[in-house]
């Protein structure tokens, strides 16, 4: 990581309160929802996970949500799904125009500031209406690259073929990764894809189908805690003991695409690195940025690695991300993980990466 | 443990500009970001992270825009956090980079807001058709002229208050060198026969669309302590949003809006605004809300606002200034211009605020909103640290 005092060695941010997930939930995951609105899609979701822990939108100190106005196709998108939360009387809020993991950060910050000690995370997205490969292209650089209407596949089938050069990885270890998220996924009734899926034919190669994300609709919602609130609401909370994000050069040309060092670094300053994980929730919407990801966090074979199928069973934009930390904080919950790493990831290529350390006490 | 007090110890802001051919949306933001590095006498690597804002992506046409600026905003290998509340978001951006601070997260933090309206056409941005929802009406003076209306015909003001207001923040901004309009021959009769856009609201009444940006530096107590200038402190910040149109919204004077300023004097300890804040810098994209936030913020009874207007308590030498900078009627890059008002907020309690700075300003009031007068955030800063 170039410049400044970032490249000395990171020491672990201790949060200065105990804060934790006590809710999630998710939408099934669907490649289209005509019938639905945005609000329609993400109202369930804020019910359930309110039901769990008994909270009324009134005692929630904080809320903050992730959403994207070009998946909308309109302005202000965001304002819309507000009207659903029910936001009367006033509430203290705030929207980032990124996916839902970001927004769970800016509420876990507001939590730090001891202003308030609960908060609702929620976010969204359609993909279904446009075209998402040509949507995701005016996320590049406006004045030199988003005019060649690069895709999201075709940046990433870049990615792939630098891996697959460097001798990181080959086509049969991809397709590999492919079949075990999506059996794993079997066990999971919110995934899109699911079981037994052909690897396909080659969309930009070397990537197959089977290499890439479905293009999908969904939303998923979140409950944060602090300190005996948490204990309160939820029998096992999974307890934030850090989290951190950082971002990379945009141009690929100036990243060394085989790896990830800002997923590194966040994952350094969330302590990740100090005590093993037996779970790790991948945002890598593509085969390819799970090696990445694995080779970056350090994750050997004895972790499980997107048991709920990760973002190439289901990827809905904006929401993806947040579902990692919900899958991760739920494992917790059920007593299937006492440590677990949630991802999320951001931009062309792993542009950005999140990184959150969740653990259970022992019961 | 309580929070980390938070300091505002670089302010940078670009000249604002119907357009600013010269540069790229990178080559404006990092223009206001390294002002801000230079007034605090700090380098890129003093920065532990970056909070961006800016109002709808369509603005420009790129998507999550905060990618591409990370070269350009010294963000590589730091955290960044793209925020987007409509027109507030200037104002909840700060806010977001000062929580950082306050959690003890970062010690120093970059918080930068903009808009480059010129790359594309804002009434574009704002006028795409969805089925099945109200669509916007047209452009912003026409959501807002009917509650403009409603709060005359509610108060009783005369219709001439709207157009003092004009005249008195297009004045200000010639003292303002970052301001966009710069009308040396202004009138208050040019501004009264000025064509009728939304009545009540005439041409001259209602902001312009600007190329700009503006970038804060916010600190803990040990960075406060290095600080060549003196600090801004901040006493209180909060953020409320309520829904776009239910029955029994207020839209004259919204709930949001009361609430959110009473948390702030709850937390500054403010008990009688009007008195006890010296200067305001709200968000007036149209002149009528400058009587209509008096009211909503505390600083006159309700019916009563126009009254301090009408009287030249919030010109420049009244004892409530209020835009000394020339506000948003004369300078309005949508996504910075609630960060403008914090900014200059800052400004008048440091004493920096060159020839329209307020004598002895020791605490002043940042307002924003946005939406459709649904999204409130605001910031109280003072000359001293907090003591609670």
């Amino acid at each position: 990581m170039p410049s400044g005092k970032t490249s000395a060695k990171p020491s672990v941010m201790r949060p200065v309160r105990d804060i934790a997930i006590v809710a999630f939930g998710q939408t099934d995951h669907l490649r289209s929802t005509d019938e639905l609105s945005e609000v329609e899609m993400l109202m369930p979701v804020l019910h359930q996970v309110l039901a769990a822990t008994g909270l009324k939108t009134s005692d929630i100190g904080f809320t903050c949500s992730g959403s994207s106005d070009y998946l909308a196709g309109r302005a202000f998108s965001f304002t819309m799904a507000l009207d659903g939360v029910g936001a009367w009387p006033p509430i203290s809020e705030s929207h980032v125009e990124m996916d839902g993991a970001w927004a769970l950060y800016e509420a876990w910050t507001k939590l730090l500031t001891g202003e308030a000690d609960t908060a609702l995370v929620y976010s969204y997205g359609k993909s279904s209406p446009g075209s998402v490969r040509d949507v995701l292209t005016r996320q590049l650089d406006p004045y030199y690259v988003a005019p060649l209407w690069p895709d999201s596949v075709a940046l990433a089938a870049l990615q792939a073929q630098a891996l697959i050069d460097a001798g990181d990885t080959d086509e049969p270890a991809l397709a590999g990764v492919a079949s075990r998220s999506r059996q794993d996924a079997s066990a999971n009734s919110h995934a899109q894809l699911r079981g037994s899926v052909p690897q396909g034919d080659y969309v930009v190669r070397p990537l197959r189908t089977g290499d890439c994300p479905p293009i999908g609709d969904g939303a998923a919602a979140v409950i944060l805690a602090a300190g005996d609130r948490a204990r309160e609401l939820c029998e096992r909370p999974a307890w934030i003991r850090g989290i951190d994000h950082r971002v990379e050069a945009h141009s690929l040309g100036v990243r060394d695409l085989t790896d990830s060092p800002s997923s590194r670094l966040a994952a350094e300053r969330a302590g990740a690195f100090e005590r093993p994980v037996d779970t790790a929730e991948l945002h890598a919407p593509f085969t390819s940025q799970e090696v990445v990801l694995r080779k970056a966090l350090k994750l050997g074979d004895d972790v499980s690695v997107n048991p709920s199928g990760g973002a190439l069973a289901a990827n809905p934009m904006m929401a993806a991300g947040l579902i990692r930390l919900g899958e991760a904080a739920a494992r917790i919950h059920r007593g299937e993980s006492d440590r677990a790493l949630a991802h999320a990831t951001s931009g062309p290529c792993l542009q950005q990466n999140l990184v959150a350390v969740l653990e259970g006490e022992p019961s | 443990m309580g929070k980390e007090p938070v300091a505002v110890v670089g302010i940078g802001q670009t000249k604002h500009v119907a357009a600013r051919r010269d540069v790229s949306i990178a080559g404006l933001v990092r223009e206001a970001a390294q002002a801000a590095l230079n007034d605090a006498e700090l380098t890129w690597a003093d920065i532990d992270a970056v909070v961006i804002g800016k109002a709808p992506d369509f603005f420009e046409g790129v998507m999550m825009p905060e990618l591409y600026l990370a070269d350009a905003l010294g963000a590589v290998g730091k955290p960044m956090l793209r925020v987007h509340t409509a027109g507030s978001v200037g104002g909840s951006t700060a806010l977001v980079a000062s929580n950082l601070v306050a959690g003890r997260v970062h010690g120093t933090v970059l918080t930068l807001a903009f808009e480059k309206q010129s790359e594309s056409n804002a009434m574009w941005g704002l006028s795409l058709p969805i089925p099945f929802q109200q669509p916007l009406l047209a452009g912003a003076g026409g959501f807002f002229a009917p509650h403009v209306r409603a709060y005359m015909r509610r108060t009783g003001a005369p219709d001439t208050v709207g157009s003092l207001v004009a005249y008195k923040d297009r004045r200000n901004a010639l003292k303002n060198p970052y301001a966009h309009l710069h009308e040396q021959d202004i009138t208050l009769e040019k501004v009264q026969a000025s064509p009728m856009l939304w009545d009540p609201i005439r041409y001259s009444e209602t902001c312009p669309s600007s190329d700009g940006a503006c970038a804060m530096i916010l600190t803990d107590r040990t960075g406060a302590a290095r600080s060549p200038r003196p600090p801004a402190w901040m006493h209180g910040g909060a953020m409320r949003s309520e829904p776009t149109l239910f029955a029994g919204k207020d839209f004259v004077s919204p709930q949001a809006g009361k609430d959110c300023a009473a948390d702030v004097y709850r937390q500054a300890g403010v008990t009688d605004p009007r008195r006890e804040i010296d200067a305001v810098e709200m968000y007036v994209p149209f002149s009528w809300y400058e009587p209509m936030w008096l009211e909503n913020l505390g600083f006159a009874e309700e019916g009563e606002g126009w009254k301090l207007t009408e009287s030249g308590v919030t010109e420049l030498d009244g004892d409530l200034p209020v835009n000394m900078s020339g506000g948003v009627l004369s300078t309005n890059p949508i996504g910075a211009s609630g960060m403008i008002r914090f900014a200059e907020a800052a400004l008048q309690v440091r004493g920096q605020a060159g020839e329209h700075q307020i004598d002895g300003a020791r605490r002043a009031l940042g307002h924003a909103y946005g939406g459709g007068s649904q999204f409130f955030s605001m910031w109280l800063v003072g000359a001293e640290p907090p003591t609670t």
